[in-house]
């Protein structure tokens, strides 16, 4: 409980991220970018879960371990991503998502 | 006594059939037509004790010859009265089959070693003998309805592979088509009668269908169907199959041109067994047959028999071809049986008509067999069908030449021979109960001297004219069976038939009538004598006599144009006016929708294809549209 912030600021914060994310999913060109838009979503989502867990239930810690949870996922993601969008650079020596359409119909 | 051996008689057959039928790759000629006659006389053995045994030892009992289940299996259970089962019946009609069919089938499996030398698929023809042989028996030993219809169609099945034998000859090809065709619309008729008796007599087996308690009941129960008790068409119907496959007319089609096969079939199938089932069928439904509506089914038996006997014998004096000229004799012979039947009463004496029919199908089938025979051997000597391109054969062919003079003898009811004998039961039995068939029947007798004395003097004598090689007499192993079926032939008008085979089982003396019998031989001889006026030696008195027939003879020359008009009836009238309309919505309306629905389906697909863009934010685009959306909505409804 932070005094002098109520759930509804944070939550504001968290939904602004969280859209920041989506917008930045949709618009950027680039794969990298799209990567750190993912992350924004995800992190938007833990930090929804932390909050909830201390405002709503502050005797529980189970929003605090699945925050830490998320954290750790997000981070082999970010990983296992790196390495396709490597081997994807290496293949057509490009990172911009209008070339890469080779998965279509 | 244990008489389960008896199921050996059809299957042996089978199993030569297999054993040829799946090696026949390995088996080389002579071999496999060894191995056939071979096994073929084994199952003839048994058969020829089993019909001995039956007629003189355990078939009579209080002097009456019993119906015999040998063995009975069931097959298929509808209820507790209708089932289907197979097995062996014996009684004097399939006994006597049962010496016909292995006899003339050991006969022409001899006789096609020799007259099938060197013929590409040697073995394959042996082998499908054997099917015939086998498919034949079973049909002859059936106990019920269904199993003779299964074996029905067996016969068939092998008929259509032997005529088709020669299956690069495209004449070939379509006569056995039309074969199988003709007598498979036939069969139909067949079919609907079997299921009318099922449902009307809840059972198909034979020893309780023609037993007179049986009938007697059914009689009283069944309704009437204008005019005529229900029964009674069943079985007009049953005799529309008989009649398709005995070449009765108008289902006589299928027969002259079934000449395309090999001779040996067409002696073994379209002439001694085959085409008799008919007969058989109707002798083993004899008691329905002249018991319901006082023998209306039966009438119709007689007239149909008549006037084929007639309209085939007529068609016989004007073809070339001698097998075709043997195939309309064959029709005319069947005509007598049936005629033989239709006039046949029940009890004793009055039964004559059913010996008769037998006695002449038993004969016929060693003479004709033999005549069929001997017109291959001369085939094989003068490579030709054809009359004109022979003459003069008696000096090449001597063996034939004699055994087909006893055949010819034999078929004109010339005494001793054994075709006098069986004539002129049938003669004797139709003077007795319909005067009208015994004066067509008499005509027919005189036709029949004549035309055969025809052939024989257009083959043996007629003319000498210069053979490119000089016609040799046939091997052994054809003249052997020409040898045994002439003996077949003088000698089997010598059994006393009347004792053994008969309506009721019990069996009667007859006796000959020599006025009837006189007449009868009269009328042949003055065939004979025609026939050698106009063609003992080369002369133009035919071709006079023809050309002052005019129209007559072009029509009968043309078999009556039956062909054109079943042709303008299928071609012309069913398949335009009919299947061509059917064809037409089948193909447009059917199909169209069918090919409607695809070609929409592609459209669309082509259509819409451009969403699956492979840009994964258009992905994402729509993925959080759909989630907005659905939130929406749920929002909505939630307030």
């Amino acid at each position: 409980m932070i005094l002098g912030v109520s759930i509804y600021e944070i939550l504001t914060v968290s939904t602004l991220v969280f859209f920041i994310g989506v917008y930045g999913f949709v618009t950027r060109k680039n794969l990298i970018a799209m990567l750190m838009s993912v992350e924004l979503i995800l992190n938007s989502a833990a930090l929804n879960f932390v909050v909830i867990n201390k405002y709503l239930f502050p005797g529980n810690l189970e929003g605090a371990i699945f925050s830490i949870f998320i954290i750790a996922v997000a981070a082999a993601e970010t990983a296992l991503a790196l390495a396709i969008i490597i081997n994807l650079y290496r293949r057509v020596m490009s990172l911009n998502t209008d070339e890469l359409e080779t998965m279509k119909y | 006594m244990n008489l389960s051996y008896t199921v050996l008689i059809p299957l042996l057959p089978l199993f030569m059939f297999l054993f040829l039928g799946f090696g026949f790759k390995r088996f080389k000629e002579p071999y496999s037509g060894w191995i056939g006659t071979i096994g073929m006389l084994i199952t003839a053995l048994i058969s020829f004790y089993t019909a001995f045994q039956y007629f003189f030892n355990y078939g009579k009992v209080d002097g009456v010859y019993q119906k015999i289940y040998a063995f009975n299996t069931e097959w298929i259970h509808f209820s507790d009265t209708l089932h289907i089962d197979m097995g062996v019946l014996l009684d004097p009609i399939s006994a006597v089959m049962l010496i016909v069919v292995p006899l003339i089938s050991l006969m022409v499996h001899l006789y096609s070693i020799g007259y099938m030398h060197q013929e590409p698929g040697f073995t394959k023809f042996f082998a499908f003998l054997s099917l015939f042989t086998f498919s034949m028996l079973g049909l002859v030993l059936a106990t019920n309805l269904f199993q003779i219809y299964i074996f029905w169609e067996l016969v068939g099945v092998s008929s259509y592979l032997l005529i088709g034998y020669y299956f690069e000859k495209p004449s070939a090809v379509l006569a056995a088509k039309k074969a199988f065709i003709v007598t498979r619309f036939a069969d139909f008729g067949f079919l609907v009668g079997i299921l009318m008796i099922s449902y009307y007599a809840k059972t198909w087996d034979f020893a309780t269908l023609t037993s007179l308690d049986f009938i007697h009941q059914l009689s009283s129960q069944v309704g009437m169907f204008m005019g005529f008790s229900i029964i009674t068409w069943a079985l007009i119907f049953i005799f529309v199959g008989g009649a398709g496959k005995s070449a009765m007319f108008p289902l006589h089609i299928w027969l002259p041109d079934a000449m395309e096969g090999p001779t040996p079939v067409s002696a073994l199938i379209h002439a001694a067994t085959m085409v008799v089932a008919g007969v058989f069928l109707v002798g083993r439904l004899f008691p329905m047959f002249f018991f319901f509506d006082d023998g209306f089914a039966l009438q119709i038996v007689a007239w149909v028999g008549a006037f084929s006997a007639l309209f085939a014998a007529t068609i016989a004096f004007t073809q070339y071809d001698i097998k075709r000229v043997l195939a309309f004799s064959t029709m005319s012979q069947i005509g007598y049986m049936m005629l033989a039947l239709g006039v046949s009463g029940y009890e004793g004496h009055e039964g004559l008509g059913f010996m008769a029919s037998f006695f002449h199908l038993f004969t016929h089938a060693m003479f004709k067999a033999l005549l069929f025979l001997g017109a291959g051997a001369i085939i094989h000597a003068v490579h030709s069908n054809d009359m004109n391109d022979m003459g003069g054969l008696r000096k090449y062919m001597p063996v034939t030449h004699i055994t087909f003079l006893i055949a010819a003898l034999t078929i004109s009811g010339v005494p001793p021979f054994a075709g006098f004998w069986s004539k002129d039961e049938i003669l004797a039995a139709a003077f007795e109960h319909n005067m009208p068939v015994y004066i067509i029947g008499f005509v027919v007798a005189g036709m029949t001297a004549f035309y055969m004395f025809r052939l024989y003097f257009r083959i043996f004598w007629w003319r000498d004219p210069d053979y490119h090689h000089a016609p040799h007499e046939a091997p052994k192993t054809m003249t052997i069976p020409l040898l045994v079926l002439a003996f077949m032939a003088v000698f089997s008008g010598f059994i006393p038939f009347s004792e053994l085979v008969s309506a009721d089982g019990k069996g009667f003396h007859s006796h000959i009538d020599w006025v009837m019998a006189g007449a009868s031989v009269v009328i042949g001889l003055i065939g004979i004598l025609l026939a050698y006026v106009f063609y003992k030696r080369e002369n133009d008195l035919s071709t006079r006599f023809a050309y002052a027939f005019g129209k007559f003879y072009k029509w009968t020359f043309h078999k009556f144009y039956i062909d054109e008009l079943y042709f303008f009836v299928t071609k012309k009238i069913i398949f335009q006016n009919i299947s061509g309309p059917f064809a037409w919505f089948d193909r447009h309306v059917v199909d169209g929708t069918m090919n409607l629905i695809g070609n929409k389906t592609v459209w669309i697909g082509e259509k819409i294809k451009g969403l699956q863009s492979g840009k994964i934010q258009d992905y994402a685009m729509f993925f959080i549209s759909g989630a907005l959306f659905l939130i929406m909505v749920f929002w909505l409804l939630l307030n």
